[in-house]
């Protein structure tokens, strides 16, 4: 059997049937995880700026603590998942109520700021996009191993800001082409 | 292989870890494939950032028997009636880069209904819904990496993607793997339809037998006498590095 791993394909318009509908998980980490409570708010923008009403968004985190929820959180009845995912309402816009994630190991002696694992699929994007929520005003931001890949005139597309009238709130910019186009990865 | 798996910061406080292996050049679709007009405003224009694996990268979510509830995994029992269609069963094995069993893994699935019509407000191609077809499934595979799911044919549908655009029939796949890195979303599609050629979704993954990859085979082995065909749909998801076994 040839061990090529099958190839990606688009999501598609039609992603809420299967995947947002009935099974849409807005909440990353219940009132009983530990941490300091966030609300952070996506929005998805294509090449000329304008909402991306289907898509969707994925997010993968690690607790408070840094470590990662990597068993069944739901049987374990855990109040932290780690595991989210919305689609995009008309406004391009979808909103996940978590906690924001502790630092996890890098590579040789590092530690990563703290981070959301992001994935993107909608309809036009043929596989998906990877990229990274980091946290504006953090101070360890600056030793971020993986931060310090990225170019230092577009580190900012990876830096979620805080909604100064709301507290607790983030918003970050997907900018999927073009103008202020955010950083993905080859994960 | 599970031993080898690094679950969190307490087991591992030096953030070792053994990465998965990259895709090789022309396996995978481009982001940027005219062809598929929608792509042109939603690619990327500038080259990804090469990310080394980190835990961040190599864990991910994991789901269990309480994700799944009673006919998710055939589709054609969620309603009062049986739905209009050709009977099919789909079935097929989950392997990683190596060959070995993705166990106990999440499948969802999602189509059109027989006549091209998916159960969505904002599909309006003039076909008929069927009261009997929502056209959404789930399971997990078992401890072999197998699964398989019951439903109809889903037909062939147009889109406006060009002039006189249509989709061959398709079933769509998603999945989660071991880590946040082999998460899969593609689509099956069926032996010997005659609209390959002019699907650029398909088309966008430049090697043949790549492309080849995607399209399910009949199998009388799965087939069932006087019920249902079967189709045979095998997924390898990526592989990890050298284990201490390989060079």
């Amino acid at each position: 059997m040839d061990l090529t791993p099958t190839p990606s394909q688009t999501v598609g318009p039609y992603l809420h049937l299967g995947l947002t509908d009935t099974r849409s998980k807005s909440l990353v980490a219940g009132d009983g995880a530990k941490g300091e409570r966030v609300q952070l708010t996506f929005r998805v923008l294509d090449g000329e700026g304008a909402p991306v009403p289907d898509a969707m968004i994925e997010l993968w985190h690690a607790d408070s603590e840094g470590n990662y929820a990597h068993h069944d959180a739901d049987a374990d009845g855990a109040a932290f998942r780690g595991f989210g995912r919305l689609a995009t309402g008309e406004d391009g816009s979808c909103t996940f109520e978590t906690i924001k994630p502790g630092r996890v190991p890098g590579p040789g002696e590092t530690v990563q700021a703290p981070h959301i694992n992001v994935s993107v699929l909608g309809r036009g994007i043929l596989k998906r996009l990877s990229t990274r929520v980091y946290f504006a005003g953090e101070p360890a931001n600056a030793a971020d191993p993986v931060l310090a890949l990225v170019p230092e005139n577009r580190s900012t597309t990876l830096l979620a800001r805080p909604d100064s009238t709301r507290p607790g709130n983030w918003i970050f910019d997907v900018r999927l082409r073009g103008e202020g186009e955010t950083v993905f990865f080859d994960v | 292989m599970a031993s080898s798996l690094i679950r969190s910061k307490s087991d591992n406080p030096k953030g070792f870890v053994v990465p998965f292996r990259r895709q090789e050049p022309g396996t995978q679709p481009d982001y940027f494939y005219p062809a598929y007009r929608a792509t042109r405003l939603r690619a990327p224009s500038q080259p990804l950032i090469f990310l080394p694996h980190t835990l961040s990268e190599v864990t991910g979510p994991v789901f269990g028997d309480s994700d799944i509830r009673r006919h998710d995994q055939d589709l054609t029992l969620q309603h009062a009636g049986e739905p209009l269609g050709e009977r099919i069963i789909v079935r097929g094995r989950v392997v990683d880069g190596d060959g070995h069993p993705v166990t106990n893994s999440l499948i969802e699935i999602w189509q059109a209904n027989a006549a091209g019509r998916y159960a969505h407000a904002k599909d309006d191609h003039p076909a008929p819904l069927d009261p009997n077809f929502t056209g959404t499934g789930r399971t997990l595979t078992d401890n072999d990496g197998f699964y398989s799911f019951v439903t109809i044919k889903p037909g062939a549908y147009p889109w406006r993607n060009h002039d006189n655009a249509w989709r061959p029939a398709h079933i769509h796949f998603s999945l989660f793997g071991p880590a946040f890195v082999t998460r899969l979303i593609t689509q099956m599609y069926f032996p010997g339809d005659p609209l390959f050629a002019y699907d650029p979704i398909l088309q966008s993954i430049p090697d043949e037998r790549a492309r080849q990859r995607l399209v399910s085979k009949f199998d009388l082995e799965t087939t069932k006498p006087e019920w249902a065909l079967g189709y045979r749909f095998d997924i390898v998801l990526r592989g990890r590095e050298s284990t201490p076994f390989e060079r």
